[in-house]
């Protein structure tokens, strides 16, 4: 599938801002089933940026000045192609042991800790079917619902809850999963969504765990499938703290309004190949 | 040096300034309350302190009447108050001891000494030996402070930020008690209340130290029009408006040469100045006292953010 | 258990040649004007606090640790053959970082196994794949050290993440020199007071390429209990002392907050822990540290003593290894001993500690400051029981050695001079030009008579340590 992708973001601030510090994971890698161009993330504050430890693109907004108003603004092109879920075999920065390790984030309380052990003979007979059986059962104990957990909901508090968004559906299998002793992690990223589908946001996040043989699989509770090529893996991380497309900071400022637009929109593929082939050029 | 050791220094000026200004306005309005009552107006004063301090809304949220006890309780004592006294000195005290380097060992003892000698006093502590003692050493210990800064600190950088906080608290103090004091003698008028304008006016000049020197000056009775005058524009009276504005224009002229020279804080501290240097007493009553003033009192708290954005810990 | 060694007789009652002078001196001066000289130094402590920017109440709750005026000594062959011992430690651990965060050889070589490290608290994995400047982590190190024989010193701790003491090492000194000018006179003491000037080297010899790098000392505040040593070190290597309100980042860098306009801050010598640095990447909650500094810091535009993530060496679970790291990144044979550890992980280990509680201590893996640890011979049969249950509750959560037999040096008590055990901190400087290290260090002194534990917040004291030199005219 090839998409576009425009993401505007715009934070305005009831009073002066003093200082504003953010980092801003907004920019996918190329691998083998997703190839990216023409990306770029601007803002009306400079930009510098660095590659974090996982290998995530992380620009760093900094703006030591007055300020009321902050802006982002990410423009791209993706070509993704289906793999049924598998991430393709690529060099990884961390052996997947170190995807079992408890996060803040994803720490299991009794509940979860029993519900996760209703899955582990089934897991262990097999793993791949049996984690499409946590996936929805997940998706059926915790529903879809903006406006009920926050960012800073944990995996326990939103399965207690019972609803939550993606953030909180990929914890809670994150948390699952490295409960029955199998690796996994946060994505974030672009979900190409029907336009008759008003439902989900175009941000979107999900989890991947990984099978022995296999490798990284990819497990959207929110939707209760594996990726497809609708979907274009943008940042990854033991959480939604490593992952997060936007984590800022700021002195000042009052009252945040927070507006963002975001757009994923397929495009005629022959008209959109000249322009790459312009772009290589 | 770093910008939170000039808050600091700011600061402890600040508060100490503060407090030395409570204390004289509270000392005044303790005299006025004990002459002979007239018109009810024995009330109004303890009223006028709370305005002219700027507390009178906080202070009418956790008290029912302005009288002596309630006043100085939550003026003097009360912990909870972020201008009391004991607040006042809390504060230069913990600031000062954020400048190991900065300040002199005399001057935090000063400091620290203050704070032992009134951080615990109580309601009646204060009132057994007269109120006007308590008073007398709370400026006594505020002129000790200044007297020592004198003399052992450096005269460097650090040293005119403590200038600043001083003269920024001391205009806003001058500008906030005359305004007070002239808006509660205007619905009055005949010759009953003649006599209370002039108890009232001359309690103002003593609070700021400055009854002899206006009869020395002005040679003539004591009239709003020359007290005006007199704290508003005259420069050599030590906490006349012009006086203040004076030394914080030097005292930015002394950072400018050190620092950056294109800063705001330095053209609004400047025209501040210039209006008291150049204003005309019978112009500035013609356009009204009370908008001068109130337009000084809000200059002179833009002046302090604007030096807190350009040198200070902003918050 | 053998006797502890007494470091100032022999077990025949002789004097061992190093103290000979110092025990002469102590035998001829009169309990009570030690006692006067011991009151003159409590005053002086206090003194010395409040020029140090203690300033009064609250702030001097450090200083209250007693002071011991009789010196601990060492010969210079002595301290030689323990700083030849450090510095081979020193040098292993931070190998030991640099590989956990790059390939880890280590693992893939089957000597340390793979969970401790990859599932390890102390593990950052923010800090992988990045080459700090020099190849270098732990800059600064303190090293528990303790004495059991003659020629005998086994590491107890290895403390590489932001130890502190160091002013205890250089006021104690201080502070004898004022007390006793006629020891000093009569000892040949190889001098320390350069351990500021060699830190601010270390710390320079890290900094990003610039002209004149700034170096500043990042504290919690004035709250953090070892805040007096930090305003300590800022002042006497002549740099600010901050704290993260001062500092901010801005497009790539770190500046310093002055009246001046922002100033530029090249290496910071932190005083707080990982996790407060930056709450953008480490513990958001965090309002100590500095809103992205550790991407400044990833980018190479400023540098950090000691850098992220060297919890993972000394933690007590990747003690055992250290020789192990000594013989794969040194290839020399570790010429200090590590104290035997059982890990109550290891089913094997866990029988034989709880068949052996009378006889060991057992400490908590993440523990520190001597709390919730348990000496066995020290113990009665009740706390024994009760620590039992505890292990074996959570056996991951406890290490267990030997009991060892602290050394004793000579100390003024109340019954007159006794001997007490005593431990040893020497601190190690790491810069990419050569390895500091001063002939001192901080001795800790258990003051109760019997007591193994030196924790200054379990009745230990301070005293001043003394390296003889050599040519010592008789």
């Amino acid at each position: 599938m090839q998409f576009r992708v425009e993401h505007d973001t715009v934070y305005s601030y009831g009073e002066t801002a003093l200082y504003s510090a953010q980092y801003l994971r907004l920019t996918p890698r190329h691998h083998d089933h997703q190839d990216v161009w023409g990306w770029s993330v601007k803002s009306n504050v400079p930009l510098v940026s660095f590659a974090d430890a996982f290998g995530n693109v992380v620009h760093v907004l900094t703006l030591a000045a007055r300020h009321r108003e902050i802006r982002v603004n990410v423009r791209g092109n993706a070509t993704t192609r289906d793999t049924h879920g598998i991430l393709p075999v690529e060099p990884e920065p961390f052996p997947p042991a170190v995807y079992l390790r408890a996060t803040g984030y994803t720490e299991v309380d009794e509940a979860l800790k029993d519900f996760t052990e209703d899955h582990r003979a089934v897991v262990g007979r097999n793993t791949i079917g049996g984690l499409h059986g946590l996936m929805a059962a997940i998706g059926e104990r915790v529903s879809y619902e903006i406006g009920v957990t926050h960012v800073r909901t944990t995996a326990s508090q939103a399965f207690v809850e019972g609803s939550g968004v993606c953030q909180d559906h990929a914890h809670i299998f994150i948390a699952c999963c490295r409960q029955l002793g199998i690796p996994a992690r946060y994505v974030s990223g672009y979900l190409w969504v029907n336009p008759d589908d008003n439902d989900y946001d175009a941000n979107h996040a999900w989890a991947e765990a990984f099978v022995p043989d296999l490798g990284w699989i990819s497990f959207d509770v929110a939707n209760r499938m594996s990726a497809t090529d609708a979907y274009l893996r943008v940042a990854m991380g033991l959480d939604y703290s490593g992952a997060a497309p936007l984590l800022g900071i700021r002195r000042g400022g009052g009252d945040e309004k927070m507006d963002v637009r975001v757009r994923v929109s397929q495009f005629d593929t022959r008209r959109e190949a000249r322009v790459h082939a312009r772009d290589q050029q | 040096m770093l910008s939170r050791t000039a808050d600091s220094l700011f600061w402890l000026a600040r508060y100490l300034e503060r407090a030395e200004n409570v204390a004289r306005m509270l000392d005044v309005t303790y005299r006025m309350s004990l002459m002979p009552q007239m018109d009810g107006l024995h009330s109004s004063d303890w009223s006028s302190a709370l305005l002219a301090a700027g507390q009178k809304a906080p202070f009418d949220l956790r008290y029912d009447e302005a009288n002596a006890r309630n006043v100085i309780q939550f003026l003097v004592l009360d912990a909870e108050n972020p201008s009391s006294i004991r607040t006042c000195i809390r504060k230069a005290r913990e600031n000062a001891r954020e400048l190991p380097g900065a300040v002199t060992t005399e001057m935090w003892e000063s400091v620290n000494d203050t704070w032992f000698a009134i951080g615990d006093l109580e309601y009646t502590d204060v009132s057994r030996n007269g109120f006007h003692k308590f008073f007398d050493l709370v400026q006594g210990r505020a002129h000790l402070f200044r007297g020592v800064t004198y003399g052992t600190m450096l005269q460097d950088d650090a040293y005119q930020f403590l200038r600043l906080g001083w003269f920024l608290e001391r205009a806003d103090n001058t500008a906030r008690i005359l305004d007070v004091n002239y808006h509660a003698l205007l619905p009055t008028g005949g010759p009953v209340a003649d006599t209370v304008d002039y108890h009232r006016w001359a309690a103002l000049l003593r609070s700021v130290s400055a009854f002899k020197a206006y009869r020395r000056l002005y040679r003539q009775a004591i009239v709003p029009h020359g007290v005006a005058e007199f704290l508003m524009l005259c420069e050599d009276m030590p906490r006349s408006l012009h006086a203040c504005y004076r030394e914080i224009d030097s005292g930015f002229a002394c950072l400018r040469s050190a620092y950056r020279s294109d800063l705001e804080c330095y053209r609004l501290g400047g025209e501040i100045y210039a209006r008291l240097k150049y204003g005309r007493i019978d112009d500035i009553f013609r356009r009204g006292l009370h908008d001068f003033l109130a337009q000084l009192v809000r200059d002179n708290e833009t002046l302090g953010a604007e030096i807190a954005h350009d040198f200070l810990m902003e918050a | 258990m053998k006797p502890a060694f007494n470091e100032m007789l022999n077990p025949d009652g002789s004097v061992r040649a190093v103290y000979s002078d110092l025990e002469a001196w102590l035998k001829s001066t009169p309990p009570e004007v030690l006692d006067v000289r011991r009151r003159e130094a409590d005053l002086m402590f206090r003194r010395l606090g409040i020029t140090f920017a203690v300033y009064g109440e609250g702030g001097d709750t450090e200083r209250l640790i007693p002071f011991d005026i009789v010196p601990r000594v060492l010969t210079m062959a002595e301290w030689r053959r323990l700083s030849d011992g450090l510095i081979q430690r020193v040098r292993a651990l931070n190998a030991f970082l640099f590989d956990v965060y790059h390939a880890q050889e280590i693992v893939r070589a089957g000597r340390v196994p793979e969970s401790s490290i990859l599932l390890n608290e102390q593990f950052r994995l923010e800090m992988h794949g990045f080459d700090p400047p020099g190849g270098l982590y732990n800059h600064v190190s303190g090293i528990d050290v303790v004495r059991v024989g003659e020629d005998e010193f086994y590491v107890l701790e290895d403390n590489i993440r932001v130890p502190s003491g160091v002013s205890y090492m250089l006021e104690d000194r201080e502070i004898m020199m004022r007390l006793f000018p006629e020891l000093f006179a009569a000892h040949r003491v190889a001098p320390i007071d350069r351990y500021p000037e060699e830190l601010l080297r270390t710390l320079q010899s890290i900094a990003p390429a610039v002209d004149v790098p700034t170096v500043v000392v990042l504290t919690p505040g004035a709250f953090n209990s070892a805040y007096f040593e930090h305003s300590f070190l800022a002042e006497h290597m002549g740099v600010e002392l901050v704290e993260g309100r001062d500092l901010f980042v801005s497009e790539g860098y770190v500046y310093m907050r002055t009246p001046e306009g922002p100033k530029r801050v090249d290496v910071i010598y932190r005083r707080i822990d990982d996790d407060f640095l930056d709450p953008l990447a480490f513990n958001p909650d965090s309002v100590l540290g500095i809103p992205g500094l550790f991407s400044v810091y990833r980018m190479g535009n400023v540098s950090l003593a000691n850098a992220v993530g060297t919890g993972v060496a000394d933690d007590k679970s990747i003690y055992p290894y250290v020789p192990e790291m000594i013989r794969f990144y040194l290839g020399e044979e570790p010429l200090l001993k590590n104290v035997p550890t059982y890990t109550c992980r290891n089913e094997e280990d866990r029988k034989y500690v709880l068949d052996h509680l009378d006889e060991l201590v057992v400490k908590e893996v993440h523990g520190s400051g001597g709390y919730g640890m348990l000496i066995g011979p020290t113990s009665t049969a009740d706390q024994i029981e009760a620590f039992r249950d505890r292990l074996t509750a959570r056996p991951e959560l406890f290490i267990a050695q030997p009991t060892l037999a602290l050394s004793t040096s000579p100390t003024f008590v109340e019954q007159g001079i006794a001997p007490r055990h005593v431990d040893l901190r020497p601190f190690v400087l790491l810069g990419a030009d050569c390895v500091r290290l001063v002939p001192g260090a901080f001795t800790r002194v258990a003051l109760r008579e019997g007591s193994l534990v030196v924790n200054s917040s379990q009745g230990g004291g301070t005293k001043d340590t003394w390296v003889l030199e050599d040519d010592r005219p008789c």
